[in-house]
Order: structure tokens, then sequence, then C-alpha cells
């Protein structure tokens, strides 16, 4: 029962994308199609599940000092992993994604889940905390695509869905609609839900990866 | 020299690093609501980034290479990012107190930011030289700079505006953040 509430606070309550608002990065870039979308979750769910369970196995023999830089390592090593099996399997997917394959390396969601969870909790827990987070990773990049390749394309998982009369928005498939997708999903959770989303999460994470420490170094100068 | 003006034209406006290619976006989007601060994120991430190029591009070079390990890319390269940023650190606080105190506290954000990642990896898969590959770190962080203290003009400006309360803080900075993008989709056909 327990593990199910883990799952389900990966998917909804603490959704990583539209909650948490972790992963900016592959969130806004490779929503250009559903397809896509749901191609970078489930690697990232892949490699997060991958590192969790590792680095659960391992938390009782990685000193407190050195371990960012530990988990890094398997990460990355998960990443490498992926990496193979995506050129080796799916190139298309592969192609599609390119350079945000690597850099699934510093996706501050996986980093963030071995911080707070792995390394605190036993195998199983970390496993479908994984799968839970993996998921709703997954659930929000197929949103954003969806919706991208509806309005800048006129197609959804590449089946025509207007009559010739629509003539797709193309600036939604390019950069500025990455960010207005995700800047319009964000408003309407603030509009509809309690918690109001005022700035990227990385303040949730407690590490070093970037916006939040920025603030409160910032506030203090 | 005509190639590199136009790998610094290239990485600068038209696939500008933030609001092109979507690395660095969390820093974009965090410590933008100053110019002041904007300014000082952006020169740590230049320092960083031209040296991490460089280094990466030695890795890559002299020993990823010639022992045919290439697949171990990406943990090589992120931990020798990690180790230069510690190692920037600890030199700019024993030679430079001063450009520590501009920089340091901004340097900490700079290990897991994609942009430095992603840079070492664009300059492997381009094939650059080593003089092209630190040149193209600097001018992708120049256009990481250039977007984020644009950025921050405006959001300084978004403070004072009458927005939506739902929309208010960051769903506004994102829809902002697509306008100015906008902008600089103007520059597609420069090259």
């Amino acid at each position: 029962m327990n593990l199910l509430k883990t799952l389900n606070n990966g998917l909804l309550k603490e959704n990583p994308s539209f909650r948490l608002v972790l992963g900016l990065c592959p969130t806004l870039a490779v929503t250009t199609s559903a397809i896509n979308g749901i191609g970078m979750g489930l690697s990232t769910t892949a490699v997060l599940v991958g590192s969790n369970t590792v680095i659960s196995l391992l938390r009782k023999f990685i000193p407190g000092k050195v371990r960012i830089p530990a988990f890094i390592t398997v990460i990355a090593a998960f990443v490498t992993i992926i990496q193979m099996l995506l050129k080796a399997y799916v190139p298309t997917v592969d192609k599609a994604l390119g350079i945000f394959i690597p850099l699934i390396v510093v996706n501050c969601i996986i980093l963030a889940r071995a911080e707070m969870f792995a390394s605190k909790n036993k195998v199983m827990p970390s496993i479908f905390d994984g799968i839970g987070m993996g998921l709703g990773f997954t659930f929000a990049l197929l949103c954003m695509g969806s919706v991208r390749e509806m309005l800048g394309n006129g197609t959804i998982f590449g089946i025509k869905l207007f009559g010739s009369a629509f003539s797709p928005a193309i600036a939604m498939i390019l950069p500025p609609g990455g960010f207005l997708t995700f800047g319009i999903f964000i408003g309407l959770l603030n509009k509809f839900t309690k918690k109001k989303i005022t700035a990227p999460g990385c303040a949730s994470c407690g590490l070093n990866c970037g916006a939040c420490e920025g603030k409160e170094e910032v506030a203090k100068l | 020299m005509k190639e590199l003006i136009v790998i610094i034209l290239g990485a600068v406006l038209v696939e500008n690093f933030v609001l092109v290619k979507f690395l660095g976006i969390c820093p974009f989007l965090g410590v933008s609501k100053k110019v002041s601060t904007a300014l000082g994120m952006g020169a740590a991430v230049v320092f960083v980034m031209s040296v991490a190029s460089a280094a990466t591009w030695l890795v890559q070079e002299l020993l990823l290479i010639p022992y045919e390990i290439e697949y171990l890319q990406t943990i090589t390269f992120i931990l020798v990012i990690a180790a230069l940023v510690q190692f920037v650190e600890i030199i700019l606080k024993k030679f430079s107190i001063s450009l520590y105190k501009a920089l340091g506290v901004y340097l900490p954000l700079i290990t897991t930011n994609c942009a430095v990642l992603g840079a070492a990896i664009i300059n492997v898969q381009r094939g650059y030289n080593l003089l092209e590959a630190t040149v193209y770190g600097a001018a992708a962080a120049a256009g990481f700079t250039l977007a984020i203290v644009l950025f921050a003009g405006v959001r300084e400006r978004l403070e004072y505006s009458d927005i939506p309360e739902s929309l208010k803080g960051f769903p506004i900075s994102l829809i902002s953040a697509a306008l100015v993008s906008i902008a600089f989709l103007g520059f597609q056909g420069l090259l």
C-alpha cells in the first residue's frame, strides 16, 4: 500500500515537471512532438530507476562528503547504458533527442531523487519512487508534446487531426512555443490548484544545480 | 579567422544557447531577477565554459580517442567539469580575492548547468579543433549572458506590471521568455 502511495506521489502529487518544476531543459526542448516527449520521458525513467536502485543499495557505503560526485558517477553510468541502447535499437529516437540524451546526467530530477529519497530509503521504495517520478515526468512531457504537436503541426503521434482549412502555428514547435506552452500550463495549474508555483523548484532539491540557491546567495549579497 | 567569426555569430545569435537550444534554463529563470546579478552569473559562465571547453577537448583528444574509450565520454566530461569548477574556485580564492568575490557565489551553481556539458559535447560532435572549441565555448556563454541580461531587463519591468493573479511570478516569466525567444528567431537566416 505504501509503495502505491510512493508511486502516486511521483505521478501526481509531486509531479517533477508541473509541481516541483525540475528538469526544465528537456521539458522545453524535446517536446516538439508527443512521441519525442514519451521517448525522453521513458529514457529518463530508466535512468532514474537504475540510479535509485544502485544508490539505495550503496547508501551505507558512500561517505557523506563525497556523495554528490558518487551519485553523479552512478547516474552517468546509467545514462551511458541508455545512450548505447537507444543508438542500437531505436536510432530514430536517438536522433530526435540528440544532445539531450547525454544531458540526462545533469537533469536535476535524478540527482534530487538520489539525494532526497534513494540515499535515505530501502531498495523497494526507491525503485517505486523512481518509477513514479519517471512516469510523472513522462506524463508531463507527453502533455507538453501533445499540445505543441497539435497546435504547431496539426497532428498527434503523426496522425492528422484537422481538415485542410487548419493552418498550424509553426511557432508552437519552435523554441518560443516551448516557453509559452509551459508558462500557460503552470498558470492554469496555479489557477485551479491550491499550491502556487512562483519559481523554478530547485529549492526543493537542496542541491547546487542553479536557480534557487542562486537566489538565496544573491539575496544575501 | 573567417571560420571563427562564423562560429561566434552562430553561437551568440543564431543558435543562442538559452533561447534557441534550451540549455541552461534553470539559471536563466532563476538568476535573472536583477540585471546586475545576471551580469555576474554571465561572467562566471563565460569563464567556466571557456576553460571547460578547452579541458574537455584535451581530455577527448589525448585520453578518450587514443585509448578508444569514447563511450565513457559522458562520465568523464561531467567529472572533469565538476573537478574543474572546484579547482577554479580554489585558485580564484587564493590568487584573486576581488574576482572571487565577484564570481565566487555563482561558481557552485555552474557544475550542473547543462550548458557547460552541452557545449563540450557539441564541440566533439562538430569536430572543432582546440582553438575553435574554446572560442565556441566562450561565444556560447556570451550568448547565454546576452539572453540572461536582456531577460533580466524585461523582468525588472514585469515587477511593476498588472498581471493576472495566477500568472504572477514564474508563469509570466516563461511567457515573456517566449516573446524574447521570438525576437531571437529573427536571427535564423543570418548565416
